[in-house]
């Protein structure tokens, strides 16, 4: 068997129309990623030693457990909609990750700046919105963005619980036709067309995230 | 619910060897590709260095399912000898690790301070020998607790190849799971897989906190 690009040309559209729903679902996931995983990395701040630990626990046993578990595990025992379990499962999982690139981003911050916020007198919500999310948040840009690509390689799971992203378009097309090759590669290479690029734009952020966006002029040493 | 114990759970063990063997090949490969790659990365010939790059970029930038997909199902209509499903699975999970990998021995060679290669230089010693004495062993100890976080990625990453039909703990569950319809009883059976995989990482999990506290211990950093 050798590659028939009649054939490719022909699967292509078909293929291309899964798209949206890999997007889709990388973006609902992402989204919910950065939302828990803030909200994960403050519980875990928490000075009330149980609920941090505990905290601690589950964010470590959904990270070394297999997300493609997780999805059946969710779709099997929750009654949601394919698209949506795979979005939280994914978006939940991914959390965990997100959770430690913000923790690292605020243990960045200066203690000095703390202090500084207390001695204007800032009450803490003032603190975090005004001092320390604004410095912690620039630097981690392009490791979140690591991770958005990373979840977006991941999306080919959701064919485990029948979301019709690519990869299952790709698989019935195999199925029908005997012909797995195509199919295959045109996957693979919308994902390489799609990734490789962010992933470049990523690492040109990460080599001038020494300095931190609008802060020159105002005079913060990063 | 949580009765059937005695009868899921050895059930799902029964793949545990197919998981583990999975793993085994995996990282085996994934390490010794790693380090030619994540070297040849580093090399001052274009070429060598032209060639990683296109390997690393390749297999970073496609998903590992699809990976996997294209061996178990595309590669052998390609090739004139017939490859097990369990080769194709093991061959996508070390080479795509693998990639990831190369990416961690690449910054932990390049994070070797240039005076120690300055130093080598003026004792004379030969460029392997410099590789050999002076750089390798610093950057190992770098590159140990990424190398350890990519484990338990790899350990993850083989419940995928229950999408080629390999009979790991993630497939016999999912024969359990159809065979076992009620509500209660699927719960149970993923929980239980959850569990297996959660216990079968800690021990991954514990050797890169430790090996990631050790990096840091009794270096002079200056």
């Amino acid at each position: 068997m050798t590659w028939d690009w009649a054939f490719a040309f022909e699967i292509f559209p078909r293929i291309l129309q899964g798209v949206g729903v890999t997007i889709g679902a990388t973006f609902s996931a992402f989204a919910i990623s950065l939302t828990l995983g803030l909200v994960l990395t403050l519980l875990r701040r928490l000075s009330f030693k149980p609920l941090s630990l505990t905290v601690a626990g589950i964010i470590e046993f959904i990270r070394v457990t297999p997300p493609l578990v997780q999805l059946f595990f969710v779709y099997f025992a929750f009654d949601m909609g394919p698209f949506l379990t795979g979005a939280i499962v994914l978006g939940v999982h991914y959390s965990t990750y997100v959770s430690e690139v913000y923790r690292s981003g605020i243990n960045s911050v200066p203690k000095s700046q703390w202090e500084a916020s207390r001695a204007l007198n800032f009450s803490p919500v003032q603190t975090w919105r005004k001092v320390v999310l604004p410095q912690a948040i620039p630097p981690i840009i392009p490791m979140l963005g690591n991770y958005l690509i990373i979840l977006f390689k991941e999306t080919p799971l959701l064919m485990g619980i029948y979301v019709t992203e690519m990869m299952m378009i790709a698989r019935s097309i195999g199925a029908e036709t005997y012909r797995f090759l195509e199919p295959i590669t045109i996957v693979g290479f919308i994902f390489l067309v799609l990734s490789y690029p962010c992933a470049l734009f990523i690492r040109y952020l990460e080599r001038r995230s020494g300095q931190i966006p609008g802060s020159a002029e105002k005079g913060v040493k990063a | 619910m949580f009765t059937n114990i005695d009868t899921f759970l050895p059930y799902i063990l029964g793949g545990l060897t197919t998981t583990v063997q999975a793993f085994l090949f995996g990282a085996v490969l994934a390490y010794s590709i790693a380090i030619v790659a994540g070297l040849a990365r580093t090399s001052r010939l274009a070429i060598v260095r032209g060639a990683a790059t296109v390997f690393v970029e390749l297999f970073r930038g496609t998903s590992l399912l699809v990976q996997m997909f294209f061996f178990a199902f595309a590669f052998p209509a390609l090739m004139p000898f017939t490859m097990s499903t369990f080769i194709a699975g093991g061959l996508a999970l070390g080479l795509n690790y693998g990639a990831y990998a190369s990416e961690v021995v690449r910054g932990a060679v390049l994070a070797v301070p240039k005076g120690q290669k300055e130093a080598a230089i003026s004792l004379n010693m030969s460029k392997f020998q410099t590789m050999r004495r002076v750089v390798l062993p610093q950057a190992f100890r770098l590159m140990l607790p990424g190398l350890g976080n990519n484990a338990i990625e790899l350990l993850k990453g083989t419940s995928l190849v229950y999408f080629i039909s390999l009979a790991d703990m993630t497939f016999n569950a999912n024969i359990l799971r159809s065979s076992n319809t009620s509500l209660a009883a699927q719960v149970e059976i993923y929980t239980y897989l959850l569990l297996v995989y959660f216990v079968l990482a800690l021990p991954l999990v514990f050797l890169t906190r430790w090996l990631e506290k050790r990096a840091s211990k009794g270096v002079s950093t200056a």
